[in-house]
């Protein structure tokens, strides 16, 4: 099976380029990520980050044949060769497949991602309802691996304004929280043109994202308890 | 490079990693306006608490009767009665106030009915001191450790913890009075060395998972922090207990977790005989790990095991009902569909027990304080120098950890930790002055692998995978002093080949192969640990299972080994079975 990959670092590089391999032995339940590590036993320099390898730490997200997600669950028998992975889009390449995520989690701490609570807080757990914890659902199992932002075009083009879709998801994490009483403040925090409302319901994120979770709708969400604020 | 030309930061305490227990500490330490530095080889939240699936104990008592004694009680069983029964009774009485203080920090708890926390039965647990299972584990779904993980990194942001993301943590500075000054660390990114001197440093490195070949770990659990203490002449201690889960993704160790049998799974062999009736009649498939796994060996052993090559046994969940599955268990459903083309829901699970949790580690109280045999006594503390979590071993899981009392043990000595920092802290206002031969020794960790080779030398990759089939095979379930021997023997001699592999990257910018190869340096450092330590111990205790030595033997292993990385050499302590306030569980034979 053939692969080509992005191949690039500053320190020895001026352009980056694409690099071919060819893997003999491809097992019928192989995910891209064991294709990438017995290319990386062939040649240690590719640089790529890994950890977990079930999808669940969130590290190995990349662009895979113009599409992205994550190696450790995408299985090769899903590609087709010769599969072409790239970084993920929109954020600078430090190095082969390996992003700077730094302004990825900017916007992440700029919702205030901590449920926040004014009151005293009582000695036992905050009661909440079966159906209050149920909204929580699909939108705290994000594990910030960047597919969702990296493939939004708003998020390219205003990646220093728009707050992006993983940010957004987390902003109506809390907002969704029947414990969290700042809402007004999250609200407030993401007023204007762009932190929220660059969104132009492109999909791209509900589209790519590898656990299933819909940011467009959680963006939409929001949206709808701005409107309510304003009148 | 020249010690003076490295750039120095200065805080007051250091943490080394960023799972439940270093970002606990954190969190409390920047809470208490401490500058803390968080250095992490990953983003925080890629640790590998993340992966925690099925809960966090603590005897809440929300669904039935339940108290903290008899939790316990339960940890003491567990433990086959090598874990201190102070630092236990410690950590069940903390475990109630911690997870809801988890709660309060946002964590997402599943919920009853009532609206408080929801809690699941998992193996091992009893009411009333060995009678009835009860059920003790807290969960947000299958996802307790991605819902605590999160939500302590979120609480650290708000509290403005300083992290050093992608940092690799090369050695401890220790001074001239054996005082932790700090740390030498590499910035992955920049292939820079940096020098953080802390007034107190914390590891909180996690385990040595990769020291097996097939395990339910991260790639990054390499024992990073086990390693340094090594090297820092610190013994590791009870590392021949390692655990293996009972329920990996047979052939391939996803973790599948204990919470299934929780929620009602079971366990099948060839014949479709739920099996475990056999080993447990009372607690089944909950009884503690180290049974669990050993009743599946043996059945696979004995001709009945499943599938073509009779090489795993199933494990049922359909009967629970697709509702069930989809709400308590929807993570499991999504690892078994990506990973086996089944769905749990239509049918059984293909599992086997598979490497999970390393029990061993760097000796502390249960101040968090590492503490080591010196001048004057075994369990002096080694100044400045704390250690929490799974590289640590309080010891709270002795001999075999409980299910559901890894997540308790990161937050309760994670908080721990951090309140005896903040004190010693009150008492050390000053930095002292770092000795030049201390952070050469971290320098030249670096400089080992500047060494260019032929070209046609082992690999880390193969020499790492070498290592990890030796252990599988050499210091698996079932032990003799035979295998084991040969195991030591084999160990050594890849240290030795290790001398001879280099890489052949040698740039500066994410230069992964130079960390892979230090990874497997600390790799080595554990395995041989584990495996020294597992020849010497002439008994069988939960999770070490000698078939040469097959009873506990109280009369002369009721202790903890200490293993020394110079001359692999083996020391003991007594086991602390005084608990606090509370009368000594002292030894009983472990049905269940």
């Amino acid at each position: 099976m053939r692969f080509s990959i992005y191949r690039y670092s500053a320190e020895q590089d001026a352009e980056p380029r694409m690099q071919s391999y060819e893997l003999a032995d491809i097992g019928a339940d192989m995910m891209l990520l064991e294709a990438l590590l017995k290319i990386k036993a062939i040649d240690e320099t590719l640089s790529f980050r890994r950890s977990c390898g079930e999808g669940v730490c969130g590290s190995d997200a990349v662009n895979i044949n113009g599409r992205n997600g994550l190696a450790c669950i995408t299985p090769l028998a899903s590609l087709t060769a010769p599969i072409e992975v790239r970084p993920v889009p929109g954020l600078p390449v430090i190095r082969d497949l390996v992003v700077d995520m730094e302004p990825f989690y900017r916007q992440y701490r700029a919702v205030k991602p901590y449920l926040t609570v004014t009151d005293p807080i009582p000695e036992i757990e905050f009661r909440q309802t079966p159906q209050e914890r149920d909204k929580l659902d699909g939108l705290y199992e994000c594990i910030l691996c960047g597919a969702c932002s990296t493939s939004c075009p708003s998020f390219w083009w205003n990646p220093d304004k728009f707050l992006g879709p993983a940010a957004l998801l987390q902003a109506w994490r809390f907002l969704a929280d029947s414990r969290d009483q700042i809402a007004d403040e999250r609200l407030s925090d993401m007023e204007g043109a762009y932190k929220l409302f660059r969104c132009h319901t492109i999909m791209n994120c509900a589209e790519v994202c590898p656990k299933g979770l819909n940011p467009t709708k959680a963006i939409g969400n929001i949206k709808q308890l701005m409107l309510k604020r304003s009148i | 490079m020249q010690v003076g030309q490295i750039e120095r930061r200065k805080f007051d305490t250091l943490v080394i990693g960023a799972g439940g227990g270093g970002l606990r500490a954190s969190m409390q330490l920047a809470q208490a306006d401490a500058d803390v530095a968080v250095v992490s080889k990953v983003f925080p939240t890629r640790s590998h608490t993340v992966a925690a699936q099925g809960g966090i104990n603590a005897a809440l008592a929300n669904v039935m009767p339940d108290n903290w004694h008899w939790h316990m009680y339960d940890t003491i069983k567990g433990s086959d009665y090598l874990g201190d029964q102070d630092a236990i009774e410690y950590m069940c009485r903390a475990a109630s106030r911690l997870v809801i203080e988890l709660e309060h920090a946002g964590v997402p708890f599943s919920r009853l009915d009532d609206g408080s926390i929801y809690q699941r039965p998992f193996g091992g647990q009893s009411q009333n001191f060995g009678g009835e299972q009860a059920a003790r584990t807290c969960a947000a779904a299958d996802r307790t450790g991605h819902a605590i993980l999160h939500a302590l990194y979120q609480q650290n942001i708000r509290a403005k913890t300083h992290f050093f993301d992608e940092y690799f943590a090369l050695d401890l500075i220790k001074g001239e009075d054996d005082q932790v000054l700090g740390a030498v660390v590499l910035s992955i990114a920049t292939g820079e060395p940096l020098i953080i001197e802390a007034k107190t440093t914390l590891l909180a490195t996690g385990g040595a998972g990769q020291i097996f070949r097939t395990n339910t770990n991260a790639m990054i659990n390499t024992g990073d922090g086990l390693a340094m203490a090594l090297r820092a002449d610190i013994p590791l201690q009870d590392m021949e207990f390692f655990q293996f889960h009972p329920t990996g993704i047979a052939g391939k160790g996803m973790l599948i977790s204990e919470g299934v049998r929780g929620e009602g799974g079971y366990l099948l062999n060839a014949d479709g005989e739920r099996f475990m009736e056999r080993y447990a009649p009372n607690a089944k498939d909950l009884a503690s790990r180290d049974v669990v796994s050993r009743s599946i060996a043996i059945e696979i052993r004995e001709g009945r095991g499943c599938g073509p090559n009779r090489d795993h046994v199933l494990l049922k969940v359909d009967h629970l009902g697709a509702d069930v599955i989809k709400k308590r268990l929807p993570g499991i459903r999504d690892i078994a569909m990506t990973f086996t083309h089944i769905d749990p829901i239509e049918a059984p699970i293909p599992v086997y027990p598979t490497a999970h949790y390393t029990m061993g580690g760097i000796p502390t109280n249960r101040f968090g304080q590492v503490v080591a045999p010196m001048r004057h006594g075994a369990e002096e503390a080694t100044p400045g120098l704390y250690a929490v979590g799974e590289c640590a071993c309080v010891s709270v899981h002795g001999a075999n950890r409980l299910g559901g009392n890894s997540l308790l043990d990161i937050v309760v000595f994670g908080r721990a930790a951090g309140n005896h920092i903040i004190e010693f802290l009150g008492s050390n206002r000053y930095h002292q002055s770092l000795p030049k031969r201390s952070v050469d020794q971290a320098l030249a960790r670096l400089a080992r692998w500047e060494r260019k080779g032929s070209g046609d030398g082992e690999s880390v990759t193969e020499l790492r995978a070498t290592l990890q089939q030796t252990m599988e095979e050499y210091c698996g379930v079932f032990r003799t002093d035979d295998v084991l021997q040969q195991g030591v023997e084999k160990v050594l001699e890849i240290e030795q080949r290790l001398e001879d592999v280099t890489i052949h990257d040698h740039s500066r910018i994410f230069n992964t192969a130079r960390i892979e190869a230090m990874e497997l340096e600390n790799l080595i450092d554990n395995a041989l640990a584990t495996v020294v330590s597992a020849h010497a111990r002439q008994e069988s205790r939960s999770a070490h299972s000698r078939v040469d030595f097959p009873e506990r033997d109280d009369e002369h292993w009721l202790k903890h080994s200490l293993y020394y990385k110079e001359g692999q050499r083996l020391d003991y302590k007594p086991v602390r079975m005084k608990p606090l306030s509370v009368e000594s569980f002292p030894p009983k034979p472990r049905v269940y």
